[in-house]
């Protein structure tokens, strides 16, 4: 078995071992997994499932000790060098001295765009995420919730068709969240990017994906993959839905099958 | 936030303080000067009264202590009544060690910031370096500075530089330690985001280690800057004091001149407070620009 070069994301037979002073810890064992193009996928699971070492994984920022990915063909590696993703972490990480603006300016820069390019693209960005007008801003002046949005608006900047999320919205409140998961939801719809999702939020993770990898630990292993029947356009109001529900439940037998309420 | 009134917050506790140590001064020139008072009265075979006694001690020419009265006049003396391209100038002398000072600091923060990076970015020179760096600061620097100019003087390097590189010697150790701190400081996180832009060790370091060390700079800076001075005071002292505060000091210690060395250290103290402070107000406008919150 090896991996689909068609697909964004492919997995086989994944494993990646941490060697600690407590001796290996198992992050990941034989995750087998497919994204295919357009997919909003995403991991959900207990501290400890391995579902951000999986996204860490993809984004080159840990090397795997078994098995095979490749990200858009390629290895994890080759894909960063080509700039294939960006990457949205746990909190915004805006440089503080830097503008908003400035802030989305800097894979831009790095990159090596030119000035016109970069004006044209921040402006194009700060209106995906509703950020309009707030270009001078540094990011104190903002909330943690339009922060988060910066960010997404720095990953958004360049043409990656990947966009890895590793719970964005977890240390926002939950008004805050229901928000920007409808607004991420549309920028989703408008933009075509393939979406990896990481979330420890059951609600969040049925109402964002197309597919949900329910994940659990010790090993830190995919115990299943559910494919949402639920339809492309997605208002708040369907989370009251018994379709809405019935996928919930799923995730939650998946979790409770994965032995991850125990202890 | 309530905004700081300069008269209430600044201006009240500091001059009480002076006040006080003036004060104690005074109390302390009295008896530190009293001694030599009574001997004379009494190898004249008189008594002294006690308001002669207190007119005395703060009038003599060679005190134990001399009074804060005697060192302001002896600073307006030496600094407004003379040209000041005089020797005998306070100003003059101050030139010669701040232009030592400022050469020294500039290359002692220079050659810290060149050693913070190659050991941020290199483990042979984290592993080799940091120890000598740490080493050389244990070496009393009066056992060291003979020694630079002597051997400077040997090669035929002469006048302002070997001055300087005791600045130097001194100065660059603030500047190494909290820069290599400083250039650490971004948080992993920042560190990954320039690893998925697969951006260039340059780039990081420009973009992200550099600015995120602006603070560790200038507060390493404004320790530096101080100890320079201490640097190219030392500096002179043994090159057969010729000219700067270092050497209006040793004079003054030759002749008794009391007066004249607590005006050279005021002239010191004053000297390095200016530093300090345009290394802060440069700090300000650093982190302003920076967006820092105000």
């Amino acid at each position: 078995m090896t991996s689909n070069p068609a697909s964004v994301v492919s997995a086989r037979n994944l494993g990646l071992t941490f060697e600690t002073s407590d001796g290996p810890v198992n992050a990941l064992t034989g995750v087998n997994l497919d994204v295919a193009k357009g997919d909003f996928v995403s991991f959900i699971g207990p501290s400890g499932c391995g579902k951000t070492t999986f996204l860490r994984v993809i984004a080159d920022l840990e090397k795997p000790t078994a098995g095979s990915i490749t990200v858009n063909g390629m290895t994890p590696e080759e894909a960063r060098r080509h700039r294939a993703y960006g990457y949205v972490f746990q909190t915004a990480a805006l440089y503080p001295w830097r503008t908003i603006e400035k802030n989305i300016a800097l894979p831009l820069e790095i990159m090596g765009y030119s000035r016109d390019e970069q004006r044209a693209r921040i402006e194009r960005t700060l209106e995906l995420v509703n950020l309009s007008g707030f270009g001078k801003k540094y990011p104190w002046q903002l909330s943690g919730g339009m922060q988060q949005r910066a960010s997404i608006a720095r990953a958004l900047a360049f043409d990656a068709d990947l966009l890895l999320m590793d719970e964005p919205f977890g240390a926002l409140d939950e008004i805050v969240r229901d928000h920007l998961n409808e607004q991420l939801l549309k920028l989703w719809a408008r933009t075509d990017k393939t979406i990896c999702f990481v979330t420890h939020s059951i609600p969040e993770a049925v109402y964002l994906s197309t597919r949900i990898v329910v994940m659990s630990p010790r090993p830190g292993r995919v115990t299943d993959v559910i494919e949402s029947t639920l339809p492309k356009e997605r208002p708040l109001g369907i989370r009251e839905t018994p379709e809405f529900l019935e996928i919930a439940h799923r995730v939650r037998e998946g979790l409770r099958a994965g032995h991850s309420y125990d202890e | 936030m309530r905004q700081d009134s300069f008269l209430k917050d600044k201006l009240l506790p500091i001059s009480t303080v002076v006040i006080l140590l003036i004060a104690i001064w005074y109390v302390a020139t009295v008896f530190l000067n009293a001694p030599f008072e009574r001997d004379t009265a009494a190898r004249a075979g008189t008594e002294i009264a006690f308001s002669d006694l207190l007119k005395n001690t703060m009038a003599q020419e060679r005190p134990v202590l001399p009074a804060p009265h005697q060192v302001i006049a002896e600073i307006w003396d030496t600094t407004a009544n003379k040209a000041i391209t005089s020797k005998r100038s306070l100003v003059y002398h101050a030139w010669i060690t701040l232009s030592a000072t400022l050469f020294g600091f500039g290359i002692g923060a220079a050659l810290g910031i060149l050693l913070a990076v190659g050991i941020v970015h290199n483990r042979a020179m984290d592993r080799s370096l940091m120890p000598w760096v740490i080493a050389s600061q244990t070496i009393p620097i009066l056992a060291i500075a003979p020694m630079i100019i002597v051997v400077l003087n040997a090669i035929g390097i002469a006048g302002l530089l070997p001055k300087a590189l005791i600045s130097t010697y001194l100065s660059f150790f603030p500047v190494v330690v909290g820069m290599v701190k400083g250039l650490r400081s971004p948080e992993t996180i920042q560190l990954d985001l320039m690893h998925t832009y697969n951006a260039s060790p340059a780039q990081t370091f420009w973009k992200l280690r550099w600015p995120s060390s602006m603070p560790y700079l200038f507060t390493s800076l404004k320790v530096a800057v101080a100890i320079s001075l201490v640097g190219a005071i030392v500096g002179e002292l043994p090159t057969g004091a010729v000219a700067g505060l270092g050497a209006r000091l040793l004079a003054g210690s030759y002749y008794g001149q009391t007066v004249q060395i607590w005006a050279a250290l005021f002239m010191a103290a004053a000297l390095a407070a200016v530093l300090v402070m345009i290394v802060g107000l440069a700090h300000s406008a650093v982190l302003k620009r920076m967006g820092a919150r105000p």
